[in-house]
């Protein structure tokens, strides 16, 4: 038995990012379980003259201030007792089942107590539950929500972004605050931005509830997603609400045209130590409950916040795409989290990604930062600045549409330098603290807040604050807007206002188009029955994400065809099988004629004269053949050897990989091989012809010199395609191996 | 625009189908709020606010969608724009937790009930009521 007690591997292992989380085993006490907790009650519903008289195990007398809530306004008693009457396992495959419509299972799951959507869930596993989402997410087209903020709370730099978040296609914005008394003109800054970026992007400001309701009735924000749900009355005391207040502040948004969203999501009552020995995923059912209860049209959820809490038990990632379905089931639109930092590992928090993003949900993300991490003021974002190509790749490579599209550098640098002048006007005109050139100049090519010059806070703040308290609206940043020559940007801020009077956005789903049509779960709903319905990402959608600003033309990756100047090769006739002691080098049909250089960018004239001084300081006479009846490297390199009076050829195919073959060996099974083209030099192919050499005069052949690069495949394997196909395209099937005189020019 | 039979006469969504039709809370007409206006000051907060019968309707829609939550919070949200701004944040403030007394949370329900007809609303906070008297929420000293 090995005395060893540490591996260099594990060493190695333990130093990886994926090792700097922290994992524990389950502890349904304190709540750390994300499903099926052994404290989580059975699934049961009396009904007694139309009133709940026991749910899930516990008598009415039982009931807490939640529990009243949900029998009361959620569970729709006349669904219930057909619903309650399917097994568990009957109602998994129907979410899963194509030929159940998604009207169906809704209406299955409003009359499911808590614990019972419990059970559902438990049946179904990951793949199950993206398909599930796929049908019953309540949006036909999914969309993505911005995080737009920025550390030194630079207004300019502010509507920049949020212009630039417009553009790269987010139908929602979300800044927030670092010194609370800015929220008015940060408002400001995102809504301005906003619209320049793209019409119809609906924003808001997450701030104190009170302050946010205020700011959203001066016409500054038009959605709102901070009313907080707990699952646990101990966790709702602490959050100093209750179900029914809540409640009302969803319908004092909606009384004045804004959209709000609840948020809840998995942990949070553990995290706040009232987990009660509840499973998450339990707790979560119940707050998304009180959300259809209240009426709201949403949630924001996936753990949001807490997402570390479950991402360190067994399950959790599964767990938390069960909230998401479970929201959507219910009928409501879900923001299905993927805002706050979930991993140190990017492998981790793509594959989590990946739950949400491939079937779709309403907003796949609750937020996904446009800035750099150090500027977003949520606690640093989970996808940031950085990752937007990496997440317009994947759209691409999936053919799924995550909500973003590609965009031009130019057209960005256009709508950020629109939406700082634009700010700066409104700026201006009302008055406010100036914003100078510099500062739209710097925010215009700003990588982050550090870009920008510091601004007088203090002034910033007064004038905040007489903003707030003055009786000026969104009205007056429209008249701003137009005075300066915005006349545009005015318009769609008056039309962000009439969208309030007129309220389709209040519905399930909403979000507004470059055109300020809604597209809601009422008018466009998600009819998915399988494939060949529902949303595909086809035609002009399809054109727009396939084709990012990267991808080139195919044949602008290689130059044109020509022969190599430097090299004339004469045919002088059909070859014929050898008799002396030599190496055939056989070249392929496009060799030297048709094309010039190889994947390693070495000229044919210089590869081939590497490849003869090779065999000559060996001693040994070399005859240069070309094939014509194939492009195969092995057949090229066996049909010289065939021919050479030694039985020892070298094949050379005009990208530049090269073998040395054997007379009466197998097609693959040759004696050298140099695959990678790309890492091979002039000394690499001199080698090879020594070694040739060697073997043919029964010598030890050399190891041949290489530079090892393993990324040169990604990087060139559309070159390597390109080049083949050139070579493939001079096959002449019939003509016959030639000699060739070489002179080098 | 009138609240009855509406599923006859409307269609959703209302910015799309009826925009002409639609009146703010104020009365007035929504294309008749220009940039123009605007610029010449001739615009109020009120004209830019949903109406009680806008938000009926759109409770209709969604009813008819098979949302029957949302359009009771739409209901609610039809009666609340009688009820002014500070006094929606003091009913917010009365139905967090320990705030009111049963019977402050009674004489709510009656007022907001009465004063702007807000009978749905007032249904709410009195159904809140008899939860904060049975599940220990109300204010704990005796008013």
């Amino acid at each position: 038995m090995t005395q060893a007690t540490t591996s260099k591997r594990f060493e190695k292992l333990r130093e990886r990012d994926i090792n700097k989380e922290v994992f524990v085993r389950e502890l349904p006490k304190l709540g750390l379980i994300v499903m099926d907790s052994p404290g989580d009650p059975k699934p049961s519903l009396r009904i007694h003259e139309g009133r709940v008289v026991e749910m899930d195990g516990r008598e009415d007398s039982e009931f807490d201030a939640i529990d009243l809530f949900i029998v009361k306004y959620a569970i729709r008693l006349e669904a219930a007792e057909e619903a309650m009457g399917l097994g568990s396992l009957e109602i998994a495959r129907m979410l899963v089942d194509i030929n159940v419509p998604q009207a169906r299972v809704m209406q299955v799951f409003s009359g499911l107590t808590p614990a019972m959507i419990a059970e559902v869930m438990s049946h179904l596993n990951v793949v199950e539950m993206m398909m599930a989402m796929q049908k019953m997410r309540q949006r036909k087209q999914p969309a993505d929500q911005a995080h737009v903020t920025n550390w030194k709370e630079n207004p300019a730099l502010l509507a920049a972004d949020a212009a630039e978040a417009g553009l790269r296609g987010f139908a929602e914005e979300e800044t927030t605050v670092r010194v609370a008394r800015m929220a008015p003109f940060s408002a400001l800054a995102l809504l301005v931005g906003s619209q320049v970026g793209r019409p119809g992007v609906m924003t808001q400001i997450s701030c104190e509830e009170a302050l946010n309701l205020r700011l959203a009735m001066k016409g500054l924000a038009t959605y709102a997603e901070t009313l907080s749900v707990y699952g646990t009355i101990p966790s709702f005391m602490d959050g100093d609400d209750t179900p029914w207040s809540k409640g009302i502040l969803a319908s004092a948004y909606a009384s004045r045209g804004i959209k709000s969203r609840f948020t809840s999501g998995s942990g949070a009552e553990a995290l706040m130590g009232y987990g009660l020995g509840w499973s998450m995923l339990y707790l979560e059912i119940k707050c998304l409950l009180m959300v259809r209860g209240a009426g709201s049209q949403g949630v924001q959820n996936g753990s949001i916040s807490c997402i570390a809490l479950p991402e360190s038990l067994p399950n959790g990632v599964r767990g938390v795409l069960a909230e998401n379905l479970v929201a959507a089931s219910l009928g409501l639109e879900v923001a299905a989290g993927n805002d706050a930092m979930s991993s140190h590992s990017q492998m981790r928090k793509t594959a989590k990604l990946m739950l949400q993003m491939l079937p779709g949900t309403d907003f796949i993300t609750s937020g996904h930062s446009v800035m750099p991490r150090k500027d977003n003021l949520f606690g640093g974002g989970n996808f940031d600045a950085e990752d937007m190509d990496d997440w317009l790749v994947i759209q691409r490579d999936m053919q799924v549409d995550g909500g973003l599209r590609p965009v031009n550098e130019a057209d960005v640098l256009e709508v950020r330098e629109k939406g700082a002048l634009a700010i700066q006007a409104v700026f201006h005109e009302m008055g406010f603290p100036p914003i100078a050139d510099a500062e739209v100049e710097a925010a215009v090519t700003a990588f982050s807040s550090d870009d920008m010059p510091d601004r007088d806070s203090v002034a910033d703040l007064a004038a905040a604050d007489a903003f707030l308290e003055s009786d000026k609206t969104a009205l007056d940043v429209v008249a701003a807007l137009a005075r300066s020559g915005f006349e545009d940007v005015a318009e769609s801020v008056l039309e962000m206002q009439r969208q309030r009077v007129l309220g389709d956005y209040l519905h399930t789903s909403a979000i507004l188009d470059k055109d300020f049509k809604v597209l809601s779960a009422v008018n466009t709903p998600n009819d998915y029955t399988g494939p060949g319905t529902g949303y595909r990402v086809a035609g002009e959608t399809w054109e727009s994400i396939r084709d990012i600003p990267q991808a080139l033309d195919p044949y602008d990756l290689v130059d044109g065809e020509a022969p190599d100047d430097r090299l004339r090769l004469a045919s002088s006739g059909v070859s014929k099988e050898g008799t002396q002691p030599e190496v055939v080098v056989a070249v392929g049909p496009a060799f030297g004629t048709v094309m010039n250089k190889t994947l390693a960018d070495l000229r044919h004239a210089e590869v081939l004269r590497a490849i003869l001084d090779g065999i000559e300081s060996e001693g040994l006479a070399a005859r240069v053949v070309k094939i014509w009846h194939g492009a195969d490297l092995a057949d090229i390199g066996l049909s010289g050897a065939r021919l050479s009076g030694s039985g020892i050829g070298i094949g050379l195919q005009s990208k530049g990989t090269a073998l040395i073959h054997k007379k009466g060996l197998a097609p693959l099974n040759n004696l050298e091989l140099l695959s990678m083209a790309p890492n091979l030099t002039l000394e690499s192919y001199q080698t090879l012809g020594r070694n040739a050499a060697c073997y043919a005069a029964g010598r030890a052949p050399h190891p041949v010199p290489m530079k090892i690069d393993n990324m040169a495949r990604l990087r060139l394997i559309v070159h390597t395609a390109l080049l083949h196909h050139r070579e493939v395209r001079q096959i002449d099937a019939d003509r016959p191996v030639e000699d060739l005189d070489v002179t080098f020019l | 625009m009138s609240n009855e039979n509406v599923e006859n006469r409307f269609r959703f969504p209302i910015g799309e189908h009826h925009r002409a039709e639609v009146r703010a809370k104020s009365g007035r007409q929504l294309d008749e709020l220009t940039l123009e206006d605007v610029l010449a000051g001739n615009a109020a907060a009120d004209d830019l606010s949903a109406s009680a019968e806008t938000l009926m309707l759109q409770a209709q829609f969604a009813r008819e969608a098979g949302y029957e939550e949302v359009a009771s919070n739409l209901i609610r949200a039809a009666e609340m724009t009688r009820i002014p701004n500070e006094e929606i944040l003091e009913i917010y403030e009365a139905l967090r937790p320990g705030r009111s007394t049963y019977y402050k949370l009674l004489s709510l329900c009656q007022r907001i009930s009465s004063m702007y007809g807000a009978e749905h609303t007032g249904a709410y906070i009195r159904e809140a009521a008899e939860v904060y008297r049975d599940t220990g929420l109300l204010k704990m000293d005796n008013t």
